[in-house]
């Protein structure tokens, strides 16, 4: 035991020694945020199966690899990424190995919405910012946070002042290039006071190797703000992917998101939703579609902390090959947050008799006057279903493809933008034809 | 209407098919020959449904004994797919309702599949959905089908109307409907007999699994069979269903075996 805490606070410190040295920004707060969040990551070890939010995701492989920062950024030109390009969405920051790609971008600096990269951003809205940067995706007990908060410099921040209307959604592009590359994306988003936006967070690889992204977001929806946010990650087979998503939502606020796991070797996702204020909603809803020897791990947190909060959660994990799909989807009801409403389901469709799928509901309720309803199914493809296809005359393997593409589509439907929709249909119906 | 030279479509000879190890059909024959209307009709617990689903090739109904010759050829040893595709249609008692899957996208790829079968060329979401639209007015179906998903919140009698749209669109050789006139009401009916009425041309046959008289007011057949106890037990022409109708069904078993008009 030992002996391992060694050697994994050993990789965290190799992670912090490869990144180049960042010079000291003017704001003190966010040199002592980053000071501070190195301090973290050189205590913090890399957790273990012994850590129970750790249970079934070994992350042996990912520390058995050496990953560097890419230290000359890859230069792309826009034909080699335009097709990861949505028509909805005109406003784009793209992020190439981390790195900010201005040449690629087409940021927004209108009344409506501000989408900059982060050192811009700190120029012109330091204020607004200090408040929820670092602030929402707490990093004292989080070895990759703290190291991606240690790393803070480029990223994406998108500010909606009160009550404006983001005409069109925000795309958050980040691009991986090369093998054997770690980068930590970063993004935050502030939507004031009776906001409205939408933003699509899309991480995705020019190569088939073996790369690392380390991500993290924070949202902060003040009172009666609405965000909703897709988020697609669909990087190598070969990646590793570790991300978290940290929400607050103030007074009467709404949130919708879209989670879609299509790629990585090994992907974690940790979704922390807090409902800070009274009468907030969510809906949460995510669906991971793996095949071979992927492990795909999502764990969320809604934290009904105020009376009269809404969720609604619908998770979906589609598992072929010999992949392991893991979902932990925890509600925590704190004393005092009555009237709350909640619902989770989780269901799960194991493509074949080696895949494996480990799904927990964790119901934690401290006040007596709540609803909250869950419930979890694992299952195959129902046999009177594909029979009844092939009695029209579908082949077996187009009738059990398109039931697959069917169970996935329930979330995939749920993304408002119709080109990313279609798109990530194609890939679904793609990816199953191919297991 | 029965033509003595007309071309024998399907013969069905001394099946035995059983479900869970339990024998359900026990010696049964049929032959249709082009141009037919059979209706099977029987007690609940006869074998008509089963009947009907190992032809289809159900994975759950194994036939242990006999043989089932499709336009000569063997259609036990195919694929429910290759049966479909040879021109046999099963219409479901209860439709499977498949969420996600819009009910245009299926229509689509099975009539497609069934084109190219035939060498032809596939139609296009175009051109589709104006045949499916023309299809679907001659059934008196709301074209708001075509977004839902298959049979997903469907009626019973909707349910019903999209199978016999189905079939309308694939032009099964042999359509066999399973009790596609139960949970109908009166103008449902109507609308489903019109559907099989139009099929039911010299090229092709229809063999209709009832449990009630009702569909034989709109739909005449040429023969009537009575099935019991996994057999047929007696074959008349379309007074017969009119007798079982005034008399049940318990004199038909009374009978001696074999007593075929």
């Amino acid at each position: 035991m030992t002996a391992m805490r060694a050697s994994s606070s050993g990789y965290l410190e190799s992670l912090l020694a490869g990144q180049p040295r960042l010079p000291p920004s003017p704001l003190g707060w966010l040199n002592r945020l980053r000071a501070h969040a190195v301090d973290r990551a050189g205590a913090l070890t890399v957790p273990t199966a012994a850590d129970e939010e750790w249970r079934f995701t070994d992350l042996s492989p990912l520390t058995r690899r050496s990953f560097q920062p890419v230290q000359i950024p890859t230069r792309l030109a826009p034909t080699d990424v335009e097709r990861f390009f949505l028509d909805e969405a005109p406003v784009r920051l793209v992020f190439v190995d981390g790195a900010y790609a201005a040449e690629l971008s087409s940021p927004a600096n209108e009344r409506a919405c501000v989408a900059v990269n982060l050192p811009a951003a700190l120029e012109a809205h330091a204020a607004s910012l200090e408040p929820h940067l670092g602030r929402h995706a707490l990093f004292e007990q989080s070895a990759f946070t703290a190291l991606n908060t240690a790393f803070l410099h480029d990223g994406a921040v998108i500010v909606a002042p009160r009550n404006a209307r983001a005409a069109a959604p925000v795309h958050l592009l980040f691009i991986s290039t090369r093998n054997g590359s770690v980068s930590h994306p970063r993004c935050l988003v502030v939507a004031g006071a009776g906001s409205e936006l939408t933003l699509v967070e899309d991480y995705v690889a020019l190569h088939e190797e073996s790369s690392f992204t380390n991500a993290v977001t924070e949202i902060a929806l003040a009172d009666q703000a609405r965000v909703t946010q897709v988020r697609v990650q669909r990087e190598s087979g070969a990646a590793f992917h570790i991300a978290n998503c940290s929400v607050a939502l103030g007074r009467a606020s709404r949130y919708r998101s879209v989670s879609v796991t299509l790629g990585a070797r090994l992907s974690r996702l940790d979704l922390n939703v807090v409902q800070a204020a009274e009468g907030a909603e969510c809906a949460i809803d995510g669906v991971a579609l793996i095949g071979g020897e992927q492990l795909a791990d999502t764990h969320t947190l809604i934290d009904h902390a105020k009376p009269h909060g809404v969720s609604r959660q619908l998770h979906k994990c589609i598992a072929g090959g010999s992949s392991h799909a893991v979902f932990n989807g925890k509600i925590l009801v704190r004393a005092g947050a009555q009237q709350t409403d909640s619902s989770q389901s989780s269901r799960n469709l194991l493509l074949s008799g080696k895949a494996q799928v480990d799904t927990k509901p964790q119901l934690e309720i401290f006040a007596d006057d709540v609803k909250c309803a869950h419930g979890a199914t694992v299952g195959q493809l129902e046999p009177d279903e594909v029979f009844y296809l092939r009695s029209r005359g579908l082949s077996e393997a187009t009738a059990r493809n398109l039931l697959t593409y069917a169970f996935g589509a329930e979330v995939i439907e749920r993304i408002p933008l119709g080109s990313l929709k279609t798109r990530l249909e194609q890939a679904v119906l793609e990816r199953t034809s191919g297991q | 209407m029965i033509r003595p030279e007309a071309k024998t479509l399907l013969e069905v000879r001394a099946l035995r098919a059983s479900v869970s190890g339990i024998e359900i059909l026990k010696g049964l024959d049929l032959t249709v020959k082009a141009g037919e209307i059979h209706a099977i009709m029987g007690p609940n617990g006869s074998g008509k449904s089963t009947f009907a689903k190992a032809l289809a090739g159900h994975p759950a109904y194994s036939v242990t004994e006999g043989t089932v010759l499709f336009e000569g050829r063997n259609l036990l040893e195919l694929e429910p797919e290759a049966r479909a595709r040879a021109g046999v249609f099963l219409g479901f008692q209860y439709p499977i309702e498949i969420p996600g899957v819009a009910n245009s996208q299926f229509l689509r790829l099975a009539y497609n599949t069934a084109r190219s079968e035939r060498g032809e060329d596939e139609l296009d979401p175009l051109e589709f959905d104006d045949l499916v639209r023309e299809k679907m007015k001659l059934l008196e179906m709301n074209p708001d089908f075509l977004d839902r998903s298959v049979n997903e919140g469907f009626s019973g009698g909707e349910k019903k109307r999209n199978e016999i749209l189905q079939m309308a669109l694939l032009e099964p050789r042999l359509a066999i409907l399973d009790e596609t006139d139960s949970g109908l009401d009166i103008d449902a009916l109507r609308v489903v007999a019109h559907g099989v009425n139009r099929l039911a041309t010299p090229d092709h046959a229809v063999v209709l699994v009832t449990h009630y008289q009702r569909l034989l007011n709109y739909i005449v057949p040429d023969y009537v069979h009575v099935m019991g106890a996994g057999r047929i037990l007696k074959t008349g022409g379309p007074e017969l269903a009119l007798e079982l109708e005034t008399r049940g069904y318990d004199w038909v078993s009374a009978e001696p075996a074999g007593a075929a008009a």
